[in-house]
């Protein structure tokens, strides 16, 4: 009986196997954990159940550069994932590896599946686009740099928590007044990098790099060490020495400081949206990041961070049509609504900006529209559609190392951003010969 | 009289080394001759194609400021971690060595650390140093000292040392008390019958005795410091503020998995071998023959 019963169990379960395996695998190696991970692994449950000839599995693969890494380390491998998602940074890496991968516009026209590139935002579209309007990744998840402010300290420290934010010059202001009060922590800030000068170059319609920001060949050097730069990251360091900006680390150190309501500003991602909103305990705000008067074009439109999803070459046509299929589905307003509204990311296609505006997210979660008039005020220029930059991770190093020099008093702005270029150069110059 | 055991014949001898030829070769021959090779090249990161550069890699590095700084950090980093934990390990092992009751508890409590991986240790340090809610940073506050890792290079520096001694004080510990228990109780208790005080007998007869075990620790340790530590490093500073904790070994991963630049990364690997092998060779040639064992 008992064996009659494991026999039973042994042959349904075969049978399940089978049935399995008549759908294709695509496999999708991911960086998202947390509540990410579960929104991620809820995307992927319902385009499983929506039809029944594809199975994406999901793995998480560690942070954005492990997962790069992995990606990289199972291509030599030849072991790689149909799907792999890389950080904006790792862009250019992935661009040049021509071998490699196989770009979005090709996977979609050959798997027949419905794409359109023009229903994604200028601004993200243009960051994974070619100068000759390829589009070679699929966006995923993007955000924007913008200005929390902490109203109470405002308000504490006798200031009009309403008051114009929209220029540096404002701010400063405040900021002064802020220091004078007593205030600890007026300013702070996550990701110096990209929002101090990637971003700020952006805004100000400024290169960071020749050759549209490295969008048009790999002999592109950095620039991001003109005066529009070089004001702004001695005006951060005057800050810093004066103690009203305060420097809390490379990553988003500074986050944990202004969600417990130490600081009073702090210029964060768009996507710090939900963990703000949950630990905050004071009346917060949204604003658009500042910009400095008197630079001609400011404000232009900041350029996005996050992620974007690449196809990998040397697999079946048979899974390909899956991935089409597939990011078909990603790219859906209604899956695209509800990851921005469950993340605070941006609504990457302007369907899914439109669908949530109908349905009420922005009246009752007042800001969260502010990321994408930022992104979209403007059509992106030569300068502000995105960065195209070999080794772009280490070359955020060295600006991180760079920065820390002018914080801590040890350089002037224009010294270390001088510095940063012609170490970033050398970068470049390598990356460049390495894909020649 | 010595006993010397000779083998007859080939066959045996071969047959009873080729495991240990075999493990060295696939674990360290191999990978290690992979990594001069690769070093020669520029590889793109998916190994799509590849350029032969000769000394290519080892010139570009050898020119650049920022590796040749990232020696005497190196250098000021492994020299304070092995003063630190041998110092404080040989301190502790003294003072358990003379304990008559509980020494068990004592030495358990002691050995702990070393189960501790050193990324764990490092994030456990980072939180009590952390500039806004660590625990020493606040009492260091309070004292009116301005506590900030983050941008003070020396602090950094100091922090990643303590990390990095932390755990391996533990090991260094069990290594001392032994050799201390090894040591005959009749020639201290000669030594003090004969009116030498606790330090006289330290300095003239403990110490010596110990040496071969010091020996063998300086050189265990210097090895630990200069590759074993990477993990301390990227989780409390990353090698920041600028560039004051950027030791060697952590450079070679930020340019292997950061940069995706692997010549350079296979280049740096080299000469990190042939610098702890110079080491080595060094400690074993001129520091061995002050040993006595």
């Amino acid at each position: 009986m008992k064996i009659k019963t494991f026999l039973g169990a042994v042959a349904s379960s075969l049978a399940l196997a089978t049935g399995a395996y008549a759908q294709t695998e695509i496999q999708w190696w991911h960086a998202f954990t947390g509540r990410l991970g579960d929104l991620l692994a809820e995307q992927i449950t319902q385009f499983n159940a929506s039809q029944s000839d594809y199975v994406v599995v999901g793995a998480h693969k560690g942070n954005y550069s492990e997962t790069l890494n992995a990606g990289i380390a199972a291509f030599r491998a030849g072991e790689q994932p149909n799907i792999l998602m890389v950080f904006e940074v790792g862009t250019a890496t992935m661009m040049a590896a021509a071998g490699a991968i196989k770009p979005i516009y090709e996977v979609m026209a050959e798997g027949g599946a419905e794409f359109d590139p023009d229903a994604y935002l200028g601004a993200v579209k243009g960051y994974y686009t070619t100068t000759d309007g390829k589009m070679l990744s699929m966006p995923y998840n993007s955000s924007t740099p913008v200005l929390w402010v902490n109203r109470d300290a405002l308000s504490g420290a006798g200031l009009d928590p309403d008051m114009d934010l929209s220029t540096w010059q404002a701010v400063g202001g405040a900021l002064d007044t802020l220091k004078a009060a007593g205030h600890e922590c007026p300013l702070t800030t996550a990701w110096q990098s990209w929002i101090h000068l990637e971003n700020m170059s952006a805004w100000h319609n400024v290169p960071f790099a020749s050759q549209e920001n490295g969008f048009a060949g790999l002999d592109t050097e950095l620039s991001f060490n003109g005066p529009v730069q070089v004001q702004h990251i001695q005006q951060m360091g005057d800050w810093a020495r004066d103690g009203k900006f305060i420097y809390a680390g490379r990553r988003n150190e500074g986050g944990a400081n202004f969600r417990a309501g130490d600081c009073a500003f702090f210029t964060e991602s768009s996507a710090g949206y939900a963990g703000i909103k949950a630990e905050a305990t004071f009346d917060f705000e949204i604003r658009p990041l500042p910009y400095w008067e008197g630079v001609e074009g400011a404000p232009q439109n900041t350029i996005i961070g996050g992620s974007s999803l690449w196809v990998l070459s040397g697999k079946s046509e048979e899974e390909y049509k899956g991935v089409a299929a597939f990011m078909a589905f990603l790219s859906t307003s209604d899956i695209q609504s509800a990851w921005h509204q469950n993340t605070g990311y941006l609504p990457i296609t302007l369907a899914a900006a439109e669908q949530s505006k109908a349905e009420g997210f922005y009246d009752a979660n007042p800001g969260t529209d502010i990321a994408g008039m930022q992104m979209t005020a403007k059509a992106p220029t030569a300068n502000s559609k995105g960065l195209r930059l070999g080794s772009f991770d280490q070359i955020r190093g060295i600006i991180d190392e760079e920065l820390e020099a002018v914080w801590a008093g040890d350089k002037t702005a224009e010294a270390a951003l001088n510095n940063a270029v012609e170490r970033g150069n050398a970068l470049l110059r390598r990356f460049e010969q390495a894909n020649r | 009289m010595e006993k010397r055991v000779t083998f007859k014949g080939w066959l045996l001898p071969m047959l009873l080394l080729l495991p240990q030829v075999i493990v060295t070769a696939v674990f360290f021959f191999y990978p290690a001759g992979q990594a001069v090779w690769q070093s020669l090249f520029i590889p793109d990161p998916f190994g799509l194609k590849s350029q032969f550069v000769g000394l290519g890699n080892f010139e570009y590095l050898l020119g650049d400021p920022y590796y040749r700084a990232s020696f005497a950090t190196t250098a000021i980093f492994s020299t304070l971690v092995t003063v630190v934990s041998m110092g404080m390990a040989l301190f502790l092992a003294v003072l358990a060595d003379r304990l008559i009751k509980g020494s068990g508890v004592y030495r358990t409590l002691l050995i702990w650390p070393y189960a501790v991986a050193p990324a764990v240790a490092g994030v456990l340090w980072l939180f009590m140093f952390n500039t806004r809610v660590g625990v020493v940073a606040w009492y260091l506050g309070l004292l009116g000292y301005d506590w900030n890792h983050v941008l003070n290079g020396e602090e950094a520096m100091g922090l990643v040392v303590v990390a990095s001694s932390w755990g391996r004080i533990s090991y260094n510990f069990l290594f001392f008390l032994a050799g201390l228990q090894a040591i005959p109780r009749s020639v201290i208790e000669a030594a003090a019958i004969d009116g030498a005080r606790f330090w006289r007998r330290f300095w003239t007869i403990v110490f010596p005795l110990l040496s071969p075990t010091t020996f063998f620790l300086l050189v265990v340790n210097i090895v630990y410091a200069f590759f074993e530590t990477f993990g301390v490093i990227h989780t409390i500073t990353s090698g920041g503020p600028q560039q004051s904790t950027t030791i060697l070994v952590y450079k070679v991963f930020s340019d292997g998995f950061v940069g995706q630049d692997l010549g350079s990364s296979a280049a740096q690997s080299v000469i990190l071998l042939v610098v702890v092998g110079i080491l080595t060779i060094v400690q074993f040639k001129f520091i061995e023959r002050r040993v006595h064992y």
